[in-house]
């Protein structure tokens, strides 16, 4: 691999741009195809497979073989509200592998003491998420269960397309919750994206059991769910279209 | 903390830039209960040191090696491990699968 090629790779994935390294591995010939040019590549199809999956692997192209390494971004995760359930989550997302941070302006909750070796933001949502350019490598949930500060966190995570995005709440605290982001414009589609109540349902009680079905629910989210929602809706699709027709 | 294949890979560039001979080992193929997934990278310098994993450390030894043959030549080869062989047995790992190692020199 030409040096130049490896710091280009490694720049890509600095900024958070996903790109795939194409490899003939039997002439040891390379390129780096980034993620905005994947669409007119002459191998757009497989390219963009793979990087769907987010998984690298061999491929047969041209009566070639090659293989794909897939650079997907890190994985990030916003949590807000520097609760109890944050405290236990911290260490085990951080075992898993995602970069986490906490968001909670409420500063008696977000102190270091509560929250040592985890990246804390005493600050407002809405002051600043916008700065922490949130995309669809990126995951919130919302452990406040105050409105105020649980709401413009959502909007962001919407707008953005994350992953995943999570709310703590009843089912009744969430209907109220959905009402208030259809007013403020958004979809049915969109807030139909929002996990709530948040996690997986393992009968989880303590706040670290309730931690691990959280965590389970991202992992779901990020390795699986994407793929069941493609294949539900090109179902769905495809019987509309079948319907038209008929 | 435990270092990503994205450490790994910057890892390498800043080791090739300080003048060293550096290799990267990619796992390439799978079969079985092989320990390390497709894209798994492995870096080494020309000393031998190394960063990352392609295996749960039975054949890293052996990559190394070739490795820094690779980086002496440097002609890009394929590697293929049956990770129960041997080897590995000798080291405790008998999962049964097997993988397949591309190995390059960074120029």
């Amino acid at each position: 691999m030409d040096l130049a090629l490896l710091s280009a790779l490694n720049s890509e994935r600095a900024a958070r741009r996903a790109c795939v390294l194409v490899t003939d591995t039997a002439a040891g010939q390379q390129r780096l195809v980034k993620g905005v040019d994947i669409a007119t590549d002459p191998m757009a199809e497989v390219l963009e497979a793979a990087l769907r999956s987010g998984k690298s692997g061999t491929v047969e192209a041209d009566g070639k073989t090659w293989f794909l390494t897939v650079q997907a971004p890190p994985v990030r995760l916003f949590v807000i509200g520097a609760v109890h359930v944050s405290q236990a989550l911290a260490p085990m997302a951080r075992t898993a592998g995602f970069d986490m941070t906490v968001i909670d302006p409420r500063t008696a909750f977000a102190t270091p003491e509560r929250f040592a070796d985890v990246k804390l933001i005493a600050e407002w949502p809405q002051d600043v998420l916008p700065g922490l350019k949130l995309d669809r490598y990126t995951g919130v949930a919302c452990f406040t269960h105050d409105p105020k500060i649980d709401d413009p966190a959502l909007e962001e995570a919407l707008a953005a397309d994350c992953f995943y995005i999570g709310a703590l709440g009843s089912r009744k605290t969430h209907g109220r919750r959905v009402e208030r982001l259809h007013a403020k414009g958004f979809t049915p589609e969109q807030t139909a994206r929002i996990h709530a109540p948040i996690g997986m349902d393992i009968g989880a009680v303590s706040p670290a059991e309730i931690a691990v079905s959280v965590l389970a629910e991202i992992i779901l989210s990020l390795r699986k769910k994407p793929l069941r929602v493609d294949t539900v809706k090109a179902q769905e699709n495809a019987g509309a279209k079948a319907g038209e027709a008929a | 903390m435990l270092a990503t294949d994205e450490d790994i890979l910057a890892k390498a560039e800043e080791w090739r830039k300080t003048g060293k001979g550096v290799a990267i080992a990619t796992v390439t193929e799978t079969w079985g209960s092989a320990p390390r997934p497709v894209g798994s990278h492995l870096v080494i310098d020309e000393d031998g040191h190394f960063l990352g994993s392609v295996s749960g450390g039975c054949v890293e030894g052996e990559v190394v090696t070739e490795a820094v043959d690779v980086i002496g030549d440097g002609k890009a080869r394929t590697l293929e491990f049956g990770v129960a062989d041997e080897a590995a047995w000798k080291v405790g790992l008998s999962c049964g699968g097997r993988i397949k190692v591309f190995v390059e020199k960074v120029n």
